[in-house]
């Protein structure tokens, strides 16, 4: 019995600390400046895509996660600043591993992994993200670096080199 | 006299405290283990296969998914046999660091083994989550260092992805700080405890000469009092330069295992003290730069031949293979995986013990599927 008290000695004094978990959907966690989260197609200053349908990223993807189709550019109103864009982007968000690959192969730092974790789905045709739900909006502070990059001194514009 | 019969139950492999997908096939006199088998490859992934398949530098976040709990020390394994084989030297720097995120993995798995352990034995909950906070700052560290809580992806071949900033430096002190608290605290909570003790003492003993026949590895063979470490046996990176101690146990039995990881916590905990000591003095990058531009122009592609590395990871050796015929992915990549050849003791630990420690005894051993089934 003794022995049994003697036990809870250190239960009784963790008993009136203050709780570490957090009720999550209600209070969310922020993630660290690194984190690699849900993918994010950027733009230039002036609202250009910086993806110029080149490839590397699926190529250097080891999930085979990533799809691109590239198209010509029109020059008169050009998607890009590259020969080519983008026609279409599909990352399966399902088979991603979220190694950071992709964004480290990329020559104009098109594509990054930004801190969205929030990924969930109804079914598997959802988790196949469009060009359309992966670029940045317009409207949306672009052309500022992710802080990712900042951090890294990596200046995003004008086109970087790839670093692997 | 009453004649008994022997039967024969299965424990798993959908049993919460089988440590994931995995099968035991108990043969029971009344309460009494008389045979136990384990049967696995259940979570079998073609992790080898994969590895022939995908390049090099590919095959490293597959590594992370070995033993799930460890993902830098398993990087820093393949990383190192690739190395060996393609002659790429590693800065001082990208070796401290290596070295930190290494010991820090190795405190996680304790923390969180031991939890995992008291669970089994009844705990529920408490012991568990005092590990897991633990464990939680140091996820917290891989998060800003690495990328990600538990798939970090962060060694590259001659060092590592990013360099330690000034701010990671400090959450990784402030981590170190708080230690000593936690795993007194944690001890002062175990060791008192008389239902762990009737429940642990003389449990699952595995005599010294059967411990080096299995050829078992990690807290198991030290638990049975060989000291035996890879680091001491034979020093990779740069751990030649710490002093620490190798805590061995007396009897072999399933508190012998518990007290050593203990010990291994704090001795993990000493290396990191001194590591990030001599840190500001390293010189070098935090990757071998020249290899890096060079990589950049035109990948890696490995010299015809064989290495062999091997780690201490927390769980025991763990050993790469890799055969390169020239080209820019393994011919053949095989791994030593600490789990698999802990398992094989298993039956030996558990026969003449009742039902009840089997349970227990498994969670000593300390296992993750992951790295088992492959
Ligand atoms: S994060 Fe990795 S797995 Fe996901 S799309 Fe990019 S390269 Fe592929
Ligand atoms: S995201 Fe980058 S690597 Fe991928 S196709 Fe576009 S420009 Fe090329």
């Amino acid at each position: 019995m003794f022995d049994l008290i003697k036990g809870l000695r250190t239960t009784a004094k963790y008993l009136f600390t203050k709780p570490v978990t957090i009720s999550y959907p209600e209070v969310k966690r922020p993630v660290r400046e690194r984190f690699r989260g849900k993918h994010e197609l950027k733009r230039y200053a002036d609202g250009k895509e910086r993806c110029i349908g080149c490839s590397l990223c699926a190529a250097a993807c080891p999930a085979d996660a990533i799809y691109v189709e590239p198209a010509e550019n029109n020059p008169q109103n050009p998607v890009g600043y590259g020969e080519r864009y983008a026609a279409k982007y599909e990352i399966n968000m399902i088979r991603c591993i979220y190694c950071g690959y992709c964004e480290d192969a990329c020559p104009t730092n098109a594509i990054v992994l930004e801190h969205q974790y929030e990924l969930s789905f109804y079914d598997r045709k959802a988790a196949v993200f469009t060009k359309e739900i992966l670029l940045q909006p317009v409207d949306k502070g672009w052309g500022e670096p992710p802080p990712i990059l900042q951090n890294l001194n990596r200046p995003p514009n004008p086109p970087a080199q790839m670093e692997l | 006299m009453l004649k008994t019969e022997e039967l024969q139950i299965n424990i798993g492999p959908q049993h919460p405290s089988t440590h994931g997908v995995f099968r035991l096939m108990a043969t029971v006199d009344g309460e009494t283990v008389v045979h136990l088998e384990p049967v696995f490859g259940y979570l079998h992934r073609n992790h080898e296969q994969l590895g022939e398949i995908w390049t090099y530098l590919q095959t490293i976040t597959i590594t992370d998914r070995l033993d799930y709990f460890n993902s830098m020390i398993n990087e820093h394994g393949y990383c190192m046999t690739v190395e060996k084989l393609a002659s790429i030297e590693v800065p001082e720097r990208a070796e401290y660091i290596r070295v930190i995120m290494s010991e820090l993995s190795r405190i996680l798995n304790h923390a969180a083994a031991i939890g995992f352990w008291l669970q089994d034995m009844g705990s529920w909950g408490t012991t568990l989550m005092f590990g897991f906070r633990q464990r939680e700052m140091i996820m917290d560290i891989f998060e800003s260092v690495g990328g990600s809580r538990m798939m970090c992806n962060y060694m590259r071949f001659g060092g590592v992805a990013r360099d330690l900033t000034p701010n990671l430096v400090e959450q990784i002190n402030l981590f170190l700080e708080g230690f000593p608290q936690f795993i007194d605290d944690f001890e002062r909570l175990m060791m008192e405890n008389e239902i762990l003790l009737a429940r642990s003492r003389n449990v699952g003993v595995l005599p010294k000469e059967l411990a080096a026949a299995y050829s078992v590895t990690g807290p198991v063979i030290r638990g049975s009092g060989i000291p035996y470490d890879i680091r001491r046996a034979e020093p990779y990176s740069i751990y030649d330069r710490f002093a620490f101690d190798i805590p061995v146990g007396s009897v072999g039995d399933v508190y012998d295992r518990f007290l050593v990881r203990m010990e291994e916590m704090r001795q993990s905990h000493r290396i990191l003290r001194q590591a990030m000591e001599q840190l500001p003095q390293a010189s070098g990058s935090y990757i071998n730069q020249a290899y890096k531009a060079a990589s950049k122009q035109q990948g890696l592609r490995l010299p015809a031949g064989e290495a062999y590395c091997r780690v201490e990871s927390p769980k025991g050796e763990l050993g790469y293979y890799i055969v390169s015929n020239g080209g820019n992915s393994a011919y053949r990549y095989g791994i030593r995986a600490p789990s698999l050849i802990n398992l094989t003791a298993l039956n030996d630990m558990c026969r003449g013990y009742t039902v009840a420690d089997i349970v227990v005894i498994l969670g000593s051993i300390d296992i993750v599927m992951g790295e088992v089934d492959r």
